[in-house]
C-alpha cells in the first residue's frame, strides 16, 4: 500500500511539474499565438541554471556556486527568460514561421551544447553534485517526497493564479486583441512586437521555473532529460487539454503524462521480448497521432477555452 | 580546408534539393513544413526496396555502374522512389494538412507537421528497423585528388553532386520556360490574381508537392548512397534544410538553392574551429546570423 501511495507521490509531483511548464506554453500559444517549438530548451535552461547555480564545487565541470537553493531557482528561470530575450528579439518582428524554426533549432542547440561542453555541463554525463535543499533534515524518504510535492503543488497554483490574473488584467486583454486582429490593436496605439516578446519571455520563465524543479527533484539531469520528445509531450498535454484555458492545460498535463507512463508500462510488461527495442517507436507514434487526431477533430481540445471576443471578432 | 570545401558543396547540393521543395510548399502554404525532412526518409527507404526487387528480378541489374556503388537497379529505384514520395506527399496532404488548414490557422499546421514527421519516422523505424542500413555493402574506396593538400573524394560524392545539379537545371527550365512553371510563379506572386486568370489553386498545391517530394526523394537517396540510411535521417537533415531556406529567404527557389549550398560549405568549414560534435548546432548559429543580418535571406520579400 505504502508502495502504490509513493508511487502515487512520485507520478503527481511530475506531472504537476510538466503543468507548469504547459502553464508557460499555454500562455505563448493559447494565449497569444505564438509557436514555440523548442520548449525543452527553456525547460532545460531552467533544470541547468538551477543545478549549477544551487550545486556543490565540481572539479570537472562549472558549477558549485552553492547559492541558497530559491535564489539558484529564480537563477535558473533567468537563464530561461534570457534565452527566449535573445530569440524573440530576433524573430517575434517577422512573420510567425521564423519563431517556430529558431525555437526548434534553439533546442537542437542546446541539446547538442550540453551533450558535448563537458566543461560547462557535464557533457553526455550529466549534471551532478546537486543537494536538494532541506535535504540534511529531512533525508531522503518519504516525507521528504510529500513535501517536494507541496512545494511543487504550491507553486503550480502560484502559477495558475498569477496566469489567471494576467489574462484577466488589461495586459491579458491586449494580447488576445492581438492574437485576434492584430491590425485592429495596432491601430489603437499598441505595439504587437513588444507584447508578444513579453509574453514569451514569461512563459519561457515559467518552463525555466517548471525544469528548475524537474532538476531539483532527480537532483540531476543529463541531455537525456532535455530531448525533443519532451516538447511534443508538452504540446499534447496543452492540445488534449485545450489551448487557451489553464485548468484545461493541467488536466491534460495530468491525462497525458498517465497515459504516457501507462502506455509504457503496458509495453514493458505484455508487449514480446522482440518489440521492447521499439518500445520508444510505438509510444512517440501514440504521441503523434494524439496530436494529429486533436487537431484534425476536436481543434479546441477537451477542456476549450471560454471565449471573450466581440461579436465582430467571431468567424 | 579545401577538404572540407568539396565535402560541403557536396552536402551543399542535397541541402538544396531539401529546401526547394520545403520553400515552395513555406510560400504557398506559409507554413514550416516540420515534416519536409521525413520526405527524404521516405525517399531513401523507398528507393532500398525497389533496388532489392529490380536486383531480385533481373540479376544484372544489381551491377554497378562503372566505378561507382551505385547500380543499374538502384539508378531505376531512384526514379520511382521520386515518383512514390511525391505522392506520400500529396496523400499526407489529402489526410492531415488539407482537413488541419480547412480546421484552423497556420499554426496549427506547424503542429500537425510535427505530429506527421513523428508518425511517419517511427513508422519508418518500426518497418525497416533502427540500426543504419546502406544501398550497396560493397566497401567503396575514396579516390585521391591530391596529395597536398591531401584531397579525398568519393566517386558515389561526386555522382550526386552532378545529378543534384542536373535535377535543379531541369526543374529551373521548367520554371523558366514552361506554362507550368509561369503559373506556379504566379500563384507563388499573388494567389487571389493567379486564380482570376484561371489557375487551378488546388492543382498547383498538387503539383507541388510532388515536385517537392521529388526533390527530396533525390536528396534522401544521395544522402543514403554517401553515408548511411537510418530511420533518423530526415530529423537530421531538417535544422540544416530550414537553415537553407531562410538563408535563401523562404519562398525563393533560387535562394534555397544557393542557401543550401551556403549552409553545406558553412558547416562544414567550421568544423576547421569547433569539435565535430558540434556540427548539428551549427546550422542554428547560421539562421542566427541570418536573423541579426539580413532577416528576409538573401533573395527574400518582406512579408507578415
Amino acid at each position: 500500500m505504502i508502495g502504490v501511495i509513493s508511487y502515487l507521490v512520485f507520478f503527481a509531483t511530475v506531472a504537476a511539474i510538466l503543468s507548469i511548464a504547459v502553464l508557460g506554453l499555454n500562455l505563448q500559444w493559447g494565449n497569444t499565438g505564438l509557436f514555440n517549438g523548442g520548449v525543452v530548451a527553456f525547460f532545460g535552461a531552467g533544470a541547468y541554471g538551477t543545478l549549477i547555480l544551487g550545486g556543490t564545487a565540481q572539479s570537472d565541470h562549472l558549477g558549485g556556486y552553492a547559492l541558497p537553493y530559491l535564489i539558484a531557482l529564480l537563477g535558473g528561470m533567468a537563464i530561461a527568460g534570457a534565452m527566449a530575450w535573445i530569440v524573440g528579439v530576433l524573430t517575434l518582428r517577422l512573420r510567425h514561421d521564423y519563431l517556430a524554426i529558431a525555437t526548434f533549432g534553439v533546442a537542437v542547440a542546446f541539446e547538442n551544447l550540453m551533450r558535448n561542453a563537458e566543461g560547462l555541463a557535464g557533457g553526455a554525463k550529466g549534471l551532478r553534485g546537486f543537494e536538494r535543499p532541506l535535504h540534511a533534515w529531512l533525508g531522503d524518504g518519504f516525507t521528504y517526497n510529500l513535501l517536494f510535492l507541496a512545494f511543487v503543488l504550491g507553486l503550480l497554483i502560484a502559477t495558475y493564479l498569477f496566469l489567471q490574473t494576467l489574462i484577466r488584467s488589461p495586459f491579458g486583454r491586449l494580447l488576445r486583441a492581438i492574437r485576434e486582429d492584430e491590425t485592429a490593436a495596432q491601430s489603437l496605439g499598441k505595439s504587437p512586437s513588444r507584447v508578444r516578446l513579453i509574453s514569451f519571455i514569461t512563459g519561457s520563465v515559467i518552463m525555466g521555473l517548471a525544469g528548475g524543479l524537474y532538476g531539483t527533484f532527480y537532483a540531476f539531469i543529463s541531455p537525456q532529460d532535455v530531448l525533443p520528445i519532451l516538447t511534443f509531450q508538452l504540446w499534447a498535454m496543452l492540445i488534449v487539454g485545450g489551448a487557451g484555458n489553464n485548468r484545461g492545460a493541467i488536466a491534460g498535463a495530468f491525462l497525458i503524462w498517465g497515459a504516457w507512463t501507462a502506455s509504457g508500462w503496458a509495453l514493458s510488461r505484455f508487449a514480446p521480448p522482440d518489440v521492447q527495442l521499439y518500445t520508444g517507436s510505438i509510444q512517440f507514434i501514440l504521441i503523434g497521432f494524439v496530436i494529429v487526431g486533436m487537431l484534425m477533430w476536436r481543434p479546441q481540445g477537451l477542456f476549450p477555452e471560454k471565449l471573450v471576443v466581440s461579436q465582430s471578432g467571431r468567424k | 580546408m579545401i577538404q572540407h570545401l568539396l565535402d560541403g558543396i557536396l552536402v551543399g547540393s542535397i541541402l538544396s534539393l531539401g529546401a526547394i521543395g520545403l520553400t515552395m510548399a513555406m510560400h504557398m502554404l506559409r507554413f514550416a513544413n516540420f515534416a519536409h525532412a521525413e520526405l527524404l526518409s521516405i525517399g531513401a527507404y523507398c528507393a532500398l526496396v525497389f533496388d532489392g526487387i529490380f536486383a531480385a528480378i533481373y540479376a544484372p541489374l544489381g551491377n554497378a555502374i562503372g566505378p561507382l556503388s551505385l547500380t543499374w537497379a538502384l539508378s531505376l529505384a531512384v526514379i520511382i522512389s521520386m515518383g512514390v514520395t511525391g505522392g506520400s506527399a500529396i496523400l499526407i496532404d489529402r489526410l492531415v494538412f488539407r482537413r488541419v488548414r480547412a480546421k484552423g490557422g497556420e499554426l496549427s499546421m506547424v503542429f500537425a507537421s510535427f505530429g506527421v514527421a513523428m508518425i511517419v519516422r517511427n513508422l519508418l523505424g518500426l518497418i525497416f528497423g533502427l540500426q543504419a542500413q546502406l544501398y550497396s555493402k560493397d566497401i567503396v574506396f575514396a579516390v585521391v585528388l591530391s596529395r597536398d593538400p591531401f584531397i579525398l573524394v568519393k566517386l558515389d560524392q561526386v555522382f550526386s553532386l552532378v545529378a543534384a545539379l542536373v535535377i535543379m537545371l531541369i526543374l529551373h527550365l521548367i520554371l523558366s520556360r514552361t506554362p507550368f512553371g509561369y503559373a506556379l510563379r504566379a500563384v507563388a506572386e499573388n494567389p487571389s490574381l493567379a486564380q482570376v486568370s484561371g489557375i487551378n489553386l488546388n492543382r498547383m498545391i498538387t503539383l507541388i508537392w510532388i515536385i517537392g517530394g521529388g526533390l527530396a526523394a533525390a536528396a534522401g537517396i544521395f544522402y543514403g548512397l554517401t553515408n548511411q540510411i537510418n530511420p533518423v535521417l530526415g530529423r537530421d537533415l531538417l535544422l540544416p534544410i530550414f537553415a537553407a531556406t531562410i538563408v535563401g529567404g523562404i519562398g525563393s527557389i533560387y535562394g534555397a538553392v544557393l542557401g543550401g549550398f551556403l549552409v553545406g560549405i558553412a558547416s562544414n568549414v567550421a568544423l576547421l574551429i569547433l569539435p565535430s560534435g558540434y556540427s548539428p548546432a551549427v546550422p542554428f548559429l547560421i539562421i542566427l546570423a541570418v536573423l541579426i543580418a539580413r532577416p528576409t535571406g538573401l533573395f527574400g520579400e518582406e512579408r507578415a
